[in-house]
C-alpha cells in the first residue's frame, strides 16, 4: 500500500461528500492508503488570494507545515479537490520564488509556532496520482463491471493541470488524463472540447448571468456530443453544474437534465462497489437513470469521429493517422486497415 | 634568475629543443584596432616581452596597429629575412582566423610556417573581461605561454592527397539536383542518391512557387530529367548510403539499393501495372496523407526515374502469396518478385550532403485539433489539395472532398518560435502563408484570415508580395491563436471552426469561425539527422541542423575536409537559397577537383605502435573514424589523411602511446609552464608550479 498524506479541503464536509466517500472508497482496490493531516483548515478557496496575498498564503502554507511535521518517509500531499490542490501548490511554489512572501508566511506561521520550508512538501491532485503512482494496468485489474455503452464527457476544469511547476502532466493545452482512466474503465469517453473551461466558480453567486451562461456551454455541449452525464475531478464544478442546472435552463427555456458525478464515484461503480456508499443519488440531477445504460451497446455511430480509414465517400479525403493509444478515448481507435 | 631554474624540465626532454643561442624568437603584438588595444596595454606587452622573456629566445618583440595588414605581415617576413628569427609568436585573435595569414608571412621569408605560433589576447582575454590591468596581466601569460611552447615547435610539412574528380551528391532534392548538375555540366562523374523512388523532394509536392508564383513543377521537371538523363550523373534512386569510408579526395561510400521488385533496365515506365495494381493505399509521403497510390506505383507523373517500385507491406502478393496482377499485364516482363536489396561501393572524392529537412508534426499541438478535427490541414497537405496534379485535382474543398470553404483561417509558427517545440523561425512559413491565402482567393473567393506573430518576408520580391496578397482583401490578425475548437457557443459558429485568438493589435480577444484551418507548420531536421552526420563524420547542433564550416563566411563546408552541404540540411531555406547553395558547394568541389591534389593540415596523430596495447578504445573514440585496428598487429592505426588533429585519441588512449604532431606532451607542457611562470605583476614567480619537473605528473596535476 503506498501511503499519502490526505488534504480534503472544506467542501468535503458538505458538498463533496459523495466525493469523499467515493475517495475512502476505490483506495483500498487502488492500494492506496491516505492519511488525513491533523487539524487542517481552509485553503482560502478562490477568493482569499484575491483580496490579501500575505495573509492567504499563510492560511494555506499552515496546512503544508502540518503535513511537513508529519511525513515520515517524505509522502506527497494529496488533495482532491482542484482549487485546495491549486492552492497549496501554488503556496509551495511562490514562498519558493519569492523570499519575502516567504519571511512573512513564515512569520505569522511562527505566531502558532509552526514553520515551513517550501519545497518540503510534494504537492499532488489525486487524479494525477492515480493515473501515475497507481498506473492504469492495476485501475483496469480492479474492474469487475466495466462502464460499457456509458457514454461521458471527461470535465477537468479551469484548475488542472496549470500551473504545473513541477511538470508532471503530459499535456498542458488538451490534458488528456481523465479521458485515459475513463476509457480504462470501459467507458465510451466523448472528445469533449470544453474539457478545460471554467465552470463559472463563484460567478453563479455574484453574477448569475456570467455564471449561468459558462453552465449553458458547458451542458449544451455535452448534450451535442450525447454525453449521458459529465465527469469531474472538482467539487465547485459539481455543484455548480448540479445545482444550478435548474435556474439555468429557465433563463435559457433549456430543458437539459445532464447529471455530473465524480470520477472516483464511477470508479468504484466499475470496481464493483454499492453506488449508495459511493454516494451515488445524492446529486440534485439524479444520475442513477444514466447508470441505467451501463452495458448496452456504444452509440458508435453518435458522434462520427475523425477515424482513418478507406474513404467512406469515393469523394472524401483521408484523415490523418494518429498514434495508437489503447487507453486512449474509445471513440478515437484509429482504424489499422490501411496501415503499413 | 636562471634558465635552468624557470624550466626545470628541460633537463628531462630536451629531444626536440635546438641548441641554446639557436633559438631567435620574434614576438608580435597586435592592437586589432581598439578591439585588444582597448583593453589590453598592447605596448607594455611587447614592451615586457622583450625584455622578460629574453632569456627564452626572444630577440625582438614588437607591437602594430594591424598585424594582419599587409605592413604588419612585412614586419614579421623583414624581421626573419634581417634578424635571422627562426621562431615567431603573433599575439592577436584566434588561429580560426588568421593562424594561415601568419604562417603565409612565415612560409614567404623562407621559415617553415609551422615554426609560427598564434595565440589569442582577444577572444580569450580583451573580449572576455573588463579590468585592464588583469587583461594585460593575462595576455602576457598567454604570451609567454606560446613563447614557451614554440621553442619545441618542429617544421612540418604538409600532406599531399590526390582528388578523386567523381562526387558523391546524397538527396535528390532542388538542392542535390542543382549541385548534381553544375558537377555534371562542368564534365565530372556524379553519383545521385536518393531514398525515395524519385527525385524531386518537397518541392515536387508543391503548387506554385513564392513570391513569383511560377508552377514547381514546370520550373522543376526541366531539372529532373537533366538529371535523369546527363551522361555524367550515375542516378541511383530508391537508395541510400550506408557507410563511408577514406578521406578528402578518396572516400568509398557503400550504398544499398533497395529492391523495386521492378528490372529497371526492361521497365518502360508506360504504367500499366499501376492502373491494374488493386491495392489502394494511403500516400503518406507525395500526396502527404490526403491521396492515394496503387502498392505499385511511381510517386508522380513526371517522376525521375519512371520506374515504379513495389510497396512490399502493401503487396497483395507479398502479403498473401496471390495476385501478381502486375506481372500479368508487364508487356516488359520487368516485375521481379526475387529482386533483393544490393549493396554497391562507389569511389569519390568529394560529398555533398542535401538531405533536406522534414515538416513539424502538428499533432503535437493538441489545441489546433490536427487529426481530430477534420477540417484542420497542414500546409504541405494544401499544398497537395491547390495543387492541379493532387487527390482533388486543385480543388481547394474540406475533407469530405466536396465543400468549397467559405472561410478559411492560416496559422502561422506552428511548432515554430515555441519554447514548448522549436525555439527557430522556420524563414519559409511566412511566405508559404501568404501563398496559401492567395490561392484560396483564387480558387474560391473565401475570406482568408492569417494569423501571424511577425511577419518575416526578408527577400527579394517577399514583402511586395505581401504587399499584394493584403490588397487581395486577405484578413491579417496579429495574435498566436489559442486555439481551434469546434465547440462553438455564439450565433454563427455553429458547424464551424472556431478560432479563439488574442488580436494584439485591437487589444482584445476575438472568436473567429471558419470552414477550414491550415497550419503552416515549421521545418525541423529528418529524424535520421543525427545518424547522417556520424555516418558522414560532420557535427550537427541539439535540434540536428547540420553545423557549417562558417556560419557567414563557409555555408557549405563542414569541419570535415571534402564533405560539403546545401539546402536544408542545414537548417530552413526557401527554395532560391536551397539552389544557391546547391551550387555553392557545387564550385567548392570544383575548386578541389581542378586543383587535382591537395595538402592537408600536417597537424596529425599517430600511434607508436610498441606501446599500442591494442584496447581499441581510440578507435570509438575518434569522431572521424580515422583508426582502425590492424589484426594482424594487435595495435591500433591512424589513417594520417583522415585524422583531423582534433586530438581527442592523445588524451583518451590510457597507455599513453598516441602522439599529436604540433601537439607533443613537450610543447603542451612547456606552454602551461609558460603560462604559469609569471605573477600578476609580470615578474618570475618563486618557484615552479611543477617541482618535479617530468610531465607526467604534471599533466596530471592540470588535468590533462
Amino acid at each position: 500500500m503506498s501511503r499519502y498524506l490526505y488534504y480534503p479541503g472544506c467542501s468535503m464536509a458538505s458538498s463533496g461528500r459523495s466525493y469523499r466517500e467515493s475517495i475512502a472508497g476505490v483506495c483500498e482496490p487502488l492500494g492506496l492508503t491516505l492519511t488525513e493531516i491533523d487539524d487542517w483548515n481552509c485553503c482560502g478557496a478562490t477568493e482569499f488570494v484575491g483580496v490579501s496575498i500575505s495573509p492567504a498564503y499563510a492560511l494555506i502554507a499552515r496546512n503544508l507545515a502540518i503535513a511537513a511535521s508529519e511525513r515520515q518517509n517524505g509522502e506527497p500531499l494529496v488533495a482532491a479537490c482542484s482549487a485546495c490542490y491549486l492552492n497549496l501548490a501554488k503556496a509551495d511554489a511562490y514562498m519558493m520564488e519569492r523570499p519575502l512572501l516567504n519571511e512573512r508566511v513564515n512569520e505569522a506561521l511562527g505566531a502558532g509556532g509552526l514553520h515551513y520550508d517550501p519545497g518540503t512538501v510534494e504537492v499532488r491532485h489525486l487524479l494525477e496520482v492515480i493515473m501515475h503512482d497507481v498506473g492504469l494496468d492495476r485501475v483496469k485489474a480492479a474492474v469487475k463491471k466495466p462502464l460499457t455503452g456509458l457514454r461521458v464527457a471527461p470535465y477537468l476544469g479551469c484548475m488542472l493541470p496549470r500551473p504545473d511547476p513541477h511538470n508532471r502532466w503530459k499535456n498542458h493545452e488538451r490534458p488528456d488524463d481523465l479521458d485515459r482512466l475513463l476509457a480504462a474503465l470501459g467507458a465510451d469517453v466523448v472528445d469533449f472540447p470544453l474539457k478545460t473551461e471554467c465552470c463559472g466558480g463563484h460567478m453563479t453567486q455574484i453574477a448569475p448571468s456570467v455564471g449561468l451562461e459558462l453552465i449553458r456551454r458547458l451542458v449544451d455541449e455535452a448534450e451535442d456530443h450525447l454525453a449521458d452525464m459529465m465527469v469531474t475531478v472538482c467539487p465547485m464544478c459539481q455543484i455548480n453544474i448540479d445545482a444550478y442546472q435548474g435556474e439555468m435552463n429557465a433563463m435559457f427555456h433549456t430543458k437539459h437534465k445532464m447529471p455530473i458525478v465524480f470520477f472516483t464515484q464511477l470508479m468504484g461503480v466499475a470496481f464493483g462497489l454499492d453506488p449508495k456508499e459511493l454516494g451515488i443519488g445524492r446529486e440534485l440531477t439524479d444520475a442513477r437513470p444514466a447508470l441505467t445504460r451501463i452495458g448496452r451497446q456504444p452509440l458508435a455511430t453518435a458522434n462520427p469521429e475523425p477515424v482513418r480509414r478507406p474513404r467512406p465517400d469515393k469523394r472524401s479525403l483521408p484523415m490523418p493517422s494518429m498514434p495508437a493509444n489503447d487507453a486512449g478515448p474509445a471513440s478515437k481507435a484509429p482504424s489499422a486497415e490501411v496501415q503499413q | 634568475m636562471s634558465g635552468n631554474g624557470r624550466h626545470p624540465h628541460e633537463a628531462a626532454h630536451p629531444t626536440n629543443l635546438p641548441a641554446p643561442g639557436e633559438i631567435r624568437i620574434g614576438v608580435y603584438v597586435c592592437h586589432c584596432g581598439s578591439n585588444i588595444a582597448g583593453v589590453v596595454d598592447v605596448p607594455e606587452v611587447a614592451r615586457w616581452a622583450g625584455e622578460a622573456l629574453k632569456d627564452l629566445g626572444v630577440v625582438v618583440s614588437r607591437e602594430y596597429k594591424f598585424m594582419c595588414s599587409s605592413p604588419g605581415q612585412e614586419l614579421i617576413t623583414e624581421d626573419i629575412l634581417n634578424l635571422g628569427l627562426n621562431r615567431i609568436v603573433v599575439a592577436a585573435c584566434s588561429p580560426h582566423l588568421h593562424e594561415n595569414t601568419f604562417r603565409g608571412a612565415t612560409a614567404r621569408a623562407g621559415l617553415n610556417p609551422y615554426l609560427c605560433e598564434l595565440v589569442s589576447i582577444r577572444e580569450q582575454d580583451s573580449w572576455v573581461h573588463t579590468d585592464h590591468d588583469a587583461a594585460t596581466a593575462k595576455a602576457k601569460a598567454i604570451l609567454a605561454g606560446g613563447v614557451e611552447r614554440v621553442r619545441y615547435s618542429a617544421p612540418l610539412d604538409p600532406i599531399t592527397v590526390d582528388i578523386n574528380p567523381a562526387t558523391l551528391v546524397v538527396g535528390g532534392g532542388i538542392a542535390g539536383i542543382q549541385a548534381a548538375l553544375e558537377l555534371a555540366d562542368a564534365g565530372f562523374h556524379v553519383y545521385l542518391v536518393e531514398k525515395d523512388a524519385s527525385i524531386g523532394g518537397h518541392m515536387a509536392q508543391f503548387d506554385k512557387t513564392f513570391p513569383t508564383l511560377d508552377c514547381a513543377a514546370c520550373i522543376l521537371t526541366p531539372r529532373m530529367v537533366s538529371a535523369g538523363t546527363h551522361p555524367n550523373v550515375t542516378l541511383l534512386t530508391w537508395s541510400e548510403v550506408t557507410r563511408v569510408d577514406g578521406y578528402v579526395g578518396n572516400f568509398t561510400a557503400t550504398i544499398r539499393k533497395k529492391a523495386r521488385y521492378v528490372d529497371a533496365d526492361l521497365c518502360t515506365g508506360c504504367g500499366v501495372c499501376q492502373e491494374k495494381c488493386p491495392k489502394n493505399v494511403i500516400d503518406e509521403e507525395y500526396e502527404a496523407g490526403i491521396g492515394y497510390r496503387k502498392a505499385i506505383y511511381t510517386p508522380f507523373d513526371q517522376a525521375v526515374p519512371r520506374t515504379p517500385v513495389i510497396d512490399r507491406p502493401n503487396c497483395v502478393y507479398f502479403q498473401k502469396g496471390t495476385c501478381k496482377a502486375c506481372e500479368k499485364f508487364c508487356e516488359a516482363n520487368a516485375i521481379r518478385f526475387d529482386q533483393q536489396d544490393e549493396e554497391i561501393t562507389v569511389d569519390v572524392g568529394n560529398i555533398i550532403l542535401a538531405t533536406g529537412y522534414e515538416i513539424f508534426d502538428a499533432r503535437q499541438v493538441a489545441q489546433y485539433g490536427y487529426g481530430r478535427l477534420p477540417n484542420v490541414f497542414t500546409s504541405l497537405e494544401f499544398e497537395r489539395l491547390s495543387n492541379s496534379a493532387g487527390p482533388t485535382n486543385g480543388r481547394i474543398v474540406l475533407r469530405d472532398g466536396v465543400t468549397e470553404p467559405k472561410t478559411v483561417g492560416v496559422i502561422h509558427c506552428v511548432g515554430s518560435r515555441d519554447r514548448n517545440f522549436n525555439n527557430y523561425c522556420s524563414a519559409i512559413c511566412c511566405m508559404q502563408s501568404l501563398k496559401f491565402a492567395h490561392l484560396v482567393k483564387e480558387h474560391t473567393g473565401a475570406t482568408v484570415y492569417n494569423f501571424y506573430i511577425d511577419m518575416r518576408t526578408a527577400a527579394k520580391g517577399y514583402d511586395e508580395f505581401y504587399q499584394r496578397v493584403m490588397e487581395e482583401g486577405t484578413l491579417f490578425v496579429r495574435g498566436k491563436p489559442a486555439e481551434v475548437t469546434e465547440a462553438g457557443r455564439l450565433p454563427g459558429e455553429e458547424g464551424k471552426l472556431v478560432i479563439q485568438v488574442e488580436d494584439t493589435l485591437a487589444g482584445r480577444q476575438r472568436r473567429i469561425p471558419v470552414d477550414m484551418v491550415v497550419l503552416s507548420v515549421g521545418l525541423q531536421p529528418r529524424t535520421d539527422a543525427k545518424e547522417l552526420a556520424t555516418r558522414f563524420g560532420i557535427s550537427c547542433s541539439s535540434d540536428g541542423w547540420a553545423i557549417e564550416r562558417h556560419p557567414k563566411l563557409d555555408p557549405v563546408a563542414t569541419m570535415t575536409e571534402g564533405v560539403f552541404i546545401a539546402g536544408c540540411v542545414s537548417g530552413p531555406k526557401d527554395i532560391p537559397t536551397s539552389v544557391a547553395q546547391g551550387s555553392a558547394a557545387a564550385a567548392r568541389v570544383l575548386g578541389r577537383i581542378q586543383q587535382h591534389h591537395m595538402n592537408l593540415e600536417p597537424i596529425k596523430a599517430s600511434v607508436h605502435s610498441e606501446q599500442c596495447s591494442g584496447c581499441r578504445i581510440c578507435n570509438t573514440a575518434c569522431p572521424y573514424n580515422a583508426i582502425s585496428f590492424i589484426e594482424a598487429d594487435g595495435v591500433s592505426s591512424i589513417n594520417a589523411a583522415m585524422c583531423q588533429g582534433c586530438g581527442t585519441c592523445v588524451a583518451t588512449c590510457p597507455a599513453g602511446a598516441i602522439s599529436g604532431t604540433g601537439f607533443s606532451d613537450e610543447q603542451v607542457m612547456a606552454q602551461i609552464q609558460g603560462v604559469l611562470e609569471f605573477g600578476p605583476d609580470g615578474t618570475p614567480r618563486d618557484r615552479s608550479p611543477f617541482p618535479t619537473a617530468g610531465p607526467e605528473p604534471a599533466k596530471e596535476a592540470v588535468g590533462i
